[in-house]
């Protein structure tokens, strides 16, 4: 009967995996505590959808004591009412503060005060791979009311660039994701909170999408740090934070001082034909007759392909592109990227 | 497979034994990560005094290790893989050590009423169909052949806490051909879980939810803590998009649910789960309010109304419409429960009798996959004759072993289990009786004399003929018609008393059933467990159905009939009798005190001084 049988897992734990972490002896009922911990700082999200494949619920995460919460950027949130359950059951009304397209991140406000949060950084360091982790989300909505989101126990398998897509949708966010050997993918997990055996913060949930080179359905996080950065990016209201901008746009590679060989074929591979003066290219030293082969780490094989990668980056972002150039690959460095001109289409809905 | 499975949920039980899917190694096997421990964890850069604790830290894990080893090398003891032919099987888990096994209504529903059930100690048991609770998906079987078997023990599931380790063990994929159970580990994901039913029935109320892997073939099996307790039968997981397979959402119906419908299932019977007659809702401010009420219901009776608040049922805090359900999810039909209800600020608490979800006939008719309906007729079966129901053969078709111990009664799983409870529960309270000394002349007539606590004397005689109560109030009489004949019925009950509801036929019945057991006329079956104030736990209850009239006797450990329950007709209100006995045990005949209530009031609680003979 006594509680204190229950250490065996958290002991394998800490020793196994989390001792290049931190130095603390596991206790028992670790995984009892630290989700009791971190999951008062977990909400349960309610929006529109609710057809096969686009659930009308997610999880949030607290981030404020007054009352910011990151989620997973979905079309759960495409709703007048955003209902915003806490885990004692307190039920209040979500706002769209805004969105960070890229990561795919929003963030929500609703009116509260001293509510328990984990205070999110950049420089959240990352969990090693190994690491058991905890996952605590609003899965399948089996916990309504003040029942308690579920929890899941995994082990972060590997932290690797997201390539993930559902169907034709393909995630804007192609950085660092923790790979996770749980099943986190079920409906209402995305925007759920992973934490360490101690129940601190490292990541949120991503949505449920599949892993572009092998088609399976992937569970990933996206990390601490990176949470951090969209949060803090939308905070600052930079422009394409809006949620209302539509699908990624093409690029103009012109903004860059790029000019290309003329378009012609289906895949028109990426020659520079010409370098403005002044220009972002021209600091980077491109010049005439380089091919452009990769966008970051992405390669590209033709000129569309430049212009969809371009248009992935938000204004702001480091560019760096590789060329070929007499044979050698050369990386280059065009510092941050320009903005576009606004798109027509762009209307405020909120 | 076998049922319309409720969007996103799924029974995982009957693995069809023909399914291509499964030849993947699904087992999640445990252990695994102790290899991983890091190599002395940099112990030499650190010097000494990190190093003794690294060791320290060692030890513990092993030590751990070897406390999970040992958990699950005694759980899996008692893990029973069930093989039901093409019909496919599943899991259970031995509670007894004379073979009572738990498992789920849908692993048994294709299996029949004879089963062959494999142990890991490599031998085949030839198994036998006890109990069904179709609603709450359990079953309860009897492996035969040993009265050692090894079994787990029922653990508190309240005391469960999200967080918990815990494993599985059972058959997914009807791997364990060679008897072998596969075990899983997890962490109890969520608690007090609410499942809405698949399909008309199956509800899952009140469950565990794991993320220990629970894939087709794991239903019936056991949910373990890390000490190995019993908390859970894991029967169900969520899917969605992945086809039936584990997502690390399983759920297990909890412990304390199966032992509230133990006592059902061991007799035999067709459980019924209850319902209290009444719906609720999440008012405006978040307070669950009664919406609807039949007024046929008790809990009508008992006064409670439309708006009116639960604030609590069965001594559990009612605060969502989901914590209704759960609660009330886990009670058997008929248990007598406290609710608590506010109006007008003013809290309020009744006892309800709950009512059956289903009738006999629908229950029958669930039990036998809708079976019992005319169908269309189809190659093999010739018009107007019903494909033949595993759970309800001829005897001639069941093997030799198994034909002795089936006996089908409309309204029971297994008739026969029933006559081995009663038989357990009557000798109990002879032996009572008996180990109190019988007194000369029994079979006269027992006469009480004592002191009313509301003041005042009175005077009880019970005979066979006749019974009398003289209060200050009056005196009243009632003489059993046919009784001394011990004919089957009653011609008819009285309230007599005035105000008690059928006092005086009621303890006329307690009377017999002490003397003549189940000789006294009548229909004595074994009714199950109920609660009761007198013992604080669960009491064996056995009914007795005579005329009009009905008499549920609760009966303590120790073979004493703590209480009776008496409605004159179905449509009457109850007289609720509670007997006291000293604290020595004294006759079974003379309690102490006698509370009787009727209509949720108190009628009088008499003070007995003295029995004569």
């Amino acid at each position: 009967m006594s509680r204190g049988q229950n250490f065996s897992l958290p002991l394998l734990a800490v020793l196994a995996a989390a001792v290049p972490l931190c130095g603390t002896t596991a206790a028992a009922g670790e995984a009892t505590a630290a989700g009791a911990a971190a999951a008062r700082r977990v909400v349960k999200l309610y929006g529109a959808g609710g057809i096969r494949g686009l659930e009308a619920y997610q999880t949030g995460i607290i981030v404020s004591p007054t009352g910011h919460i990151v989620t997973a950027l979905s079309t759960a949130l495409d709703s007048e009412v955003i209902d915003c359950v806490l885990d004692d059951g307190r039920r209040y009304p979500a706002r769209l503060l805004g969105a960070d397209l890229r990561r795919e991140l929003a963030v929500l406000e609703i009116d509260g005060e001293n509510l328990p949060c984990f205070s999110l950084s950049a420089t959240a360091s990352r969990a090693a791979v190994g690491s058991r982790v905890l996952a605590l989300s609003n899965l399948f909505g089996v916990a309504v009311g003040d029942e308690r989101v579920s929890l899941q126990h995994g082990v972060i398998a590997a932290c690797v660039p997201l390539q993930a897509r559902r169907g034709s949708h393909e995630a804007a966010y192609r950085g660092d994701v923790y790979v996770l050997d749980c099943t986190t993918n079920n409906p209402g997990s995305p925007g759920g909170c992973l934490t360490d055996w101690q129940g601190r913060f490292l990541g949120m949930l991503g949505k449920e999408l599949r892993a572009e080179p092998s088609g399976i359905w992937l569970s990933y996080a996206l990390p601490a740090d990176e949470v951090a950065r969209g949060y803090e990016q939308v905070l600052s209201g930079k422009p394409s934070s809006s949620p209302t901008v539509g699908p990624e746009q093409d690029y103009d590679p012109a903004l860059l001082g790029l000019v290309l060989v003329p378009d012609l074929l289906d895949k028109t591979p990426a020659f520079v034909e010409a370098v403005l003066p002044e220009s972002a290219a021209a600091a980077a030293g491109l010049e005439p007759d380089d091919l452009v082969v990769a966008v970051g780490d992405r390669t590209i094989t033709c000129q569309r392909q430049l212009r969809q990668e371009l248009g992935r980056l938000l204004p702001g972002d480091a560019v760096r592109l590789g060329v070929i150039r007499g044979g050698t690959i050369v990386s280059t460095d065009l510092g941050e990227l320009p903005p576009q001109p606004e798109p027509a289409v762009a209307e405020e809905a909120q | 497979m076998r049922f319309p499975a409720a969007p996103r949920s799924w029974h995982p039980g009957a693995a069809s034994a023909a399914s291509p899917l499964f030849r993947v190694p699904a087992v999640a096997v445990i252990a695994a990560s102790l290899l991983a421990l890091p190599p002395a964890a940099g112990a030499g850069d650190q010097g000494p005094a990190s190093s003794m604790s690294t060791d320290r830290q060692l030890d513990r894990v092993l030590a751990a290790e070897q406390r999970r080893t040992a958990a699950i090398a005694t759980a899996s003891e008692t893990a029973v893989a069930i093989f039901a032919g093409a019909a496919g099987g599943g899991s259970g888990v031995l509670i007894s050590p004379d073979g009572y096994a738990l498992t789920n209504f849908h692993v048994v529903q294709p299996a029949g009423i004879a089963m062959r059930c494999g142990l890991n100690d490599g031998r085949l048991y030839d198994a036998v169909l006890v109990g069904l609770d179709p609603t709450g998906d359990l079953a309860l079987i009897k492996l035969l052949g040993r009265d050692d078997f090894p079994h787990a023990e029922l653990a508190d599931s309240d005391r469960v806490v999200v967080g918990d380790d815990c494993f599985v063990i059972g058959n997914p994929f009807l791997l364990a051909t060679d008897l072998n159970p596969s075990v899983s580990v997890g962490v109890v994901s969520g608690i007090h879980r609410y499942q809405f039913p698949a399909g008309t029935i199956l509800e899952y109320a009140d469950c565990l939810q794991v993320d220990a892997a629970i894939n087709p073939g794991n239903s019936g099996g056991g949910l373990f803590d890390a000490a190995g307790r019993l908390i859970g039968i894991n029967g169900r997981a969520s899917f969605e998009k992945r086809g039936r397979i584990n997502v690390g959402v399983g759920y297990a119906i909890s412990a304390n649910q199966v032992r509230n419908f133990l006592g059902v299932l061991k007799g035999g019977r067709l459980a019924d789960h209850a319902t209290l007659g009444a719906t609720v809702a999440t008012s405006f401010d978040g307070r669950v309010v009664v919406s609807d009420i039949l007024e046929s219901s008790d809990a009508w009776r008992r006064g409670l109304r439309i708006d009116d608040e639960v604030v609590a049922l069965a001594g559990r805090p009612v605060r969502s419409v989901n914590a209704f359900k759960n609660m009330l999810g886990t009670l058997p039909a008929g248990w007598r429960v406290p609710l608590v209800y506010r109006r007008g600020g003013r809290p309020t608490e009744i006892v309800v009798e709950l009512a059956g979800v289903h009738t006999t006939a629908m229950l029958a008719d669930i039990v036998s996959g809708g079976r019992g309906k005319p169908k269309r007729p189809g190659p093999g079966h010739p018009e107007g004759q019903p494909p033949p129901n595993p759970l309800t053969p001829k005897p001639e078709d069941l093997p030799e072993l198994i034909r002795p111990l089936y006996e089908p009664r409309l309204g029971f799983t297994n008739f026969h289990f029933n006559r081995v409870e009663l038989r357990r529960v009557l000798d109990r309270v002879a032996e009572r009786a008996a180990g109190a000394g019988k007194p000369a002349g029994e079979r006269a007539s027992w006469n009480f004399r004592g002191r009313l606590e509301q003041g005042g004397a009175f005077e009880i005689e019970l005979a066979d003929a006749a019974a009398s109560i003289g209060l200050p109030t009056g005196v009243s009489r009632w003489e059993p018609v046919a009784a001394e004949a011990g004919l089957a019925a009653e011609a008819g009950f009285d309230a007599s008393p005035p105000g008690s509801g059928g006092m005086l036929a009621a303890l006329t019945l307690w009377r017999r059933l002490l003397l003549d057991g189940d000789r006294g006329g009548g229909r004595l079956i074994y009714w199950g467990q109920q609660p009761t104030a007198a013992t604080g736990g669960l009491a064996d209850v056995l009914e007795l159905t005579t005329g009009a009239g009905r008499a549920r006797f609760s009966v303590d450990p120790a073979g004493a009939v703590v209480a009776v329950d008496f409605l004159l007709s179905p449509t009457a209100e109850p007289c609720e009798i509670v007997f006291a006995f000293p604290a020595d045990g004294g006759s079974a005949r003379q309690p102490e005190t006698i509370v009787v209530d009727h209509a949720g009031r108190r009628f009088a609680t008499f003070r007995i001084e003295e029995l004569t003979p």
